[in-house]
């Protein structure tokens, strides 16, 4: 069996070292890079800008490219929470409690040089995984049935929607949005209309883009216009020469890195635990193991490298139920799962098989991608700093055009845009009564498979709703989501709040923004 | 779209709970996803239903209406009981940005009004100027410079380079 993935491996490198290919996952590596530092900038709105513009790519390209997007924003979100304290992106929030001290300290160079080495350790480790799991989830998941699809689209609707920062109950709420929104249009079976109100634009749905722009362009525009605190740039000159580790430091950050690279891991096989849970869990695992845990926080090697290990492994870990089951874990995995749907590619179990250049050539430039990023890291962190400098007041009018013509050029069509005011308006009221609108992205792209498996399996059991727990893999997923909704009432009662988030704000100083906004950049004082 | 009453939600705690609610923001959240929930299922119920077996199209969308009013009803339930007090119970943010919240949606208003009418120019240089008009410094020496430069940068890339089929420049009178 390993002998077949490294052959299949050995085709990936062929297929992602072609020109055109490798010129398309550079550019998304560079532009994700960019848009990591930025702060205002999320990967979920880069993605969407950047989609309608894959549409004229092959495949390949288009997925290469919005891959290196996403991996490539993780570098960049680091530089952001250890220079600037600016927890820009979630995952990389607890990497400002020890990032930025050592940078006051003048050890920023060191964090960053052994941040990069560390994110390459746990992207390799996660890949490989990717590697030897894909292919065996996917010899389980085609002996699945509509009922097996069905309950496992639930648990990782469940998961998704509960697991994510906030709480569950209003992640539960988003989650079953989505999955209305994603029933606007034509029912596939039966041809008839719902929700279009007479407008025959709506036939075909709402389209992802623009859904996917307002509620993570306009909507988080409207809620950064104005609010943007200026950044402080007092700590950013670092050289390259600053970014080479002692080897005191190289020891001291050994083992955390690779306790973060497992951590990450495990993370990214339990669906719906993204890279912000484990880079949480990462972070207090190491404290708690620390014969100095006091010291956490005044600038420890260790309290960087394992959280950034375990982001990067967990990035690319969440790949693998996005790629071989058709099952995103989070709203950017969603999005990039819309981006092959677009192209007429069906996510699920066969994709492996039947494209196999898609998956493989995915796998291969994934360590393109991060070798890329080593190498691009260390003399553009210089660059990347600058553009920060871009007040905001000239960033999002800029954006907003971005938007407006990226809907547009998805389908030519005005009425998308017109959408995007809709969906926009309403995420920004979503986001002020405390809602996380990612879980609607994800049950939006889930919910018409969802029905259609759903649909199936009620007609192959003629109407026997207990066909779930009957069928015994389905029965395993059913009880696997009773436990976690039991788990979350458990602790709800119990008092505390979502158990995986916890143990990273005891007694700390410093607020943990776990419930942060994805890109509220200000909530953490610079000094 | 807000609740008015978010305006007065000040710390003023009372002795009845039912009352507090009024300053909770779990309370409209809950109450939304009620009025958001009835409004599906309501429709819904207006489509073929069907049987188990042989679903119709209302089938699903009314089942989830039906769950988001439970969901929603479970988190204004929620916010009966005590609440962090650390978490802001706010609707409108501390200082409410009316005027540029108007310039961000009116953007894409502008853009499919001039996209349609005038072309792609006058399209991208109407949603980027309304767009920066909405910084609380914004100037219209700086915003005209601003929509200026986008224009330019952005019908040569998406007009020139992409391909986007968009007249840069057309008249359709009469409107």
């Amino acid at each position: 069996m390993i002998s077949t993935a490294l052959t299949d491996l050995w085709y990936g490198f062929g297929v992602a070292l072609e020109p055109h290919n490798l010129l398309w996952c550079f550019v998304g590596v560079l532009v994700g890079n960019m848009v990591g530092v930025l702060p205002g900038m999320g990967p979920l709105a880069t993605i969407s800008i950047l989609l309608p513009l894959t549409f004229g790519m092959k495949p390949v390209a288009a997925i290469l490219m919005l891959g290196g997007v996403m991996y490539g924003a993780q570098y960049g979100g680091a530089i952001c929470s250890i220079l600037l304290n600016l927890p820009c992106h979630p995952p990389h929030a607890v990497t400002c409690l020890d990032g930025f001290p050592m940078t006051k300290q003048g050890r920023g160079g060191v964090a960053l040089g052994l941040t990069v080495f560390a994110s390459f350790v746990g992207a390799s480790w996660g890949i490989t995984e990717m590697i030897f799991l894909s292919p065996l989830l996917v010899r389980a998941a085609l002996q699945f049935g509509p009922a097996e699809v069905c309950s496992l689209m639930l648990l990782g609707l469940l998961a998704g929607s509960t697991l994510a920062r906030g709480s569950p109950l209003k992640g539960v709420a988003m989650t079953v949005v989505g999955l209305f929104l994603g029933s606007v249009g034509t029912d596939l079976e039966t041809g008839s209309e719902r929700y279009t109100f007479g407008m025959t634009e709506l036939d075909d749905g709402i389209e992802l883009i623009a859904l996917a722009l307002g509620l993570f362009g306009l909507a988080e525009f409207m809620s950064s216009v104005n609010q943007v605190a200026p950044i402080n740039t007092r700590y950013t000159n670092v050289t390259f020469k600053d970014m080479r580790p002692t080897k005191q430091d190289l020891k001291q950050a050994f083992f955390p890195m690779w306790r973060g690279t497992i951590i990450g891991s495990l993370c990214a096989l339990i669906p719906g635990t993204g890279p912000t849970i484990a880079s949480f869990v990462a972070y207090a695992t190491e404290k708690k193991i620390s014969k100095h845990p006091e010291r956490f926080g005044t600038g420890l090697i260790e309290g960087v490298v394992c959280p950034e290990a375990a982001t990067h492994s967990s990035v690319q870990g969440d790949f693998i139920p996005t790629m071989s089951l058709g099952i995103p874990g989070d709203a950017v995995m969603a999005l990039l799962l819309g981006a092959l749907m677009i192209q007429g590619i069906v996510p699920g179990p066969q994709l492996i098989s039947q494209h196999p250049d898609i998956f493989w050539g995915l796998v291969a430039s994934f360590w393109i991608g991060n070798i890329m990023l080593v190498l691009l890291n260390v003399p553009l962190i210089g660059i990347w700093v600058k553009m920060l400098a871009i007040p905001y007041k000239y960033l999002y009018p800029s954006a907003m055009f971005f938007v407006c013509i990226g809907v547009y050029a998805a389908n030519n069509d005005f009425f998308q845009v017109g959408e995007v005011v809709v969906i926009g308006m309403l995420g920004y009221v979503l986001l002020r009564l405390g809602f996380h609108p990612a879980p609607i992205l994800l049950g939006f792209v889930l919910g018409p498979r969802f029905e259609e498996n759903f649909r199936r399996a009620m007609l192959i059991s003629r109407g026997d709703i207990t066909v779930f727990v009957q069928r015994p893999i389905s029965a395993v997923f059913v009880a696997m989501c009773a436990i976690l909704i039991g788990s979350q009432i458990y602790f709800r009662l119990k008092g505390g709040k979502t158990p995986d988030l916890e143990p990273a704000d005891e007694s700390k100083p410093v607020e943990i923004p776990a419930q942060l906004a994805p890109h509220h950049a200000p909530a953490t004082p610079a000094e | 779209m807000a609740p008015t009453t978010a305006g007065r939600n000040s710390l003023q705690s009372s002795a009845n709970p039912l009352r507090d609610l009024v300053h909770k923001r779990d309370f409209y959240a809950g109450g939304l996803m009620i009025l958001l929930g009835l409004g599906i299922a309501l429709k819904g119920a207006t489509y073929r239903a069907g049987t188990l077996m042989h679903m119709g199209p209302g089938f699903l969308p009314t089942a989830l209406g039906v769950i988001l009013v439970l969901v929603g009803i479970a988190i204004a339930a929620v916010a009966l009981g005590p609440t962090d007090s650390q978490e802001d119970q706010r609707i409108l943010p501390e200082k409410p940005q009316w005027w540029a919240w108007l310039c961000i949606l009116m953007s894409p208003v502008l853009f499919i009004f001039f996209g349609r009418y005038f072309g792609m120019a006058p399209g991208t240089f109407a949603c980027v100027f309304i767009a920066a008009l909405g910084d609380k410094n914004a100037t219209w020496r700086g915003t005209f410079v601003l929509a200026t430069v986008v224009t330019i940068f952005g019908v040569s890339l998406f007009s020139y380079f992409l391909q986007v089929p968009m007249p840069i420049f057309t008249w359709k009178g009469g409107l």
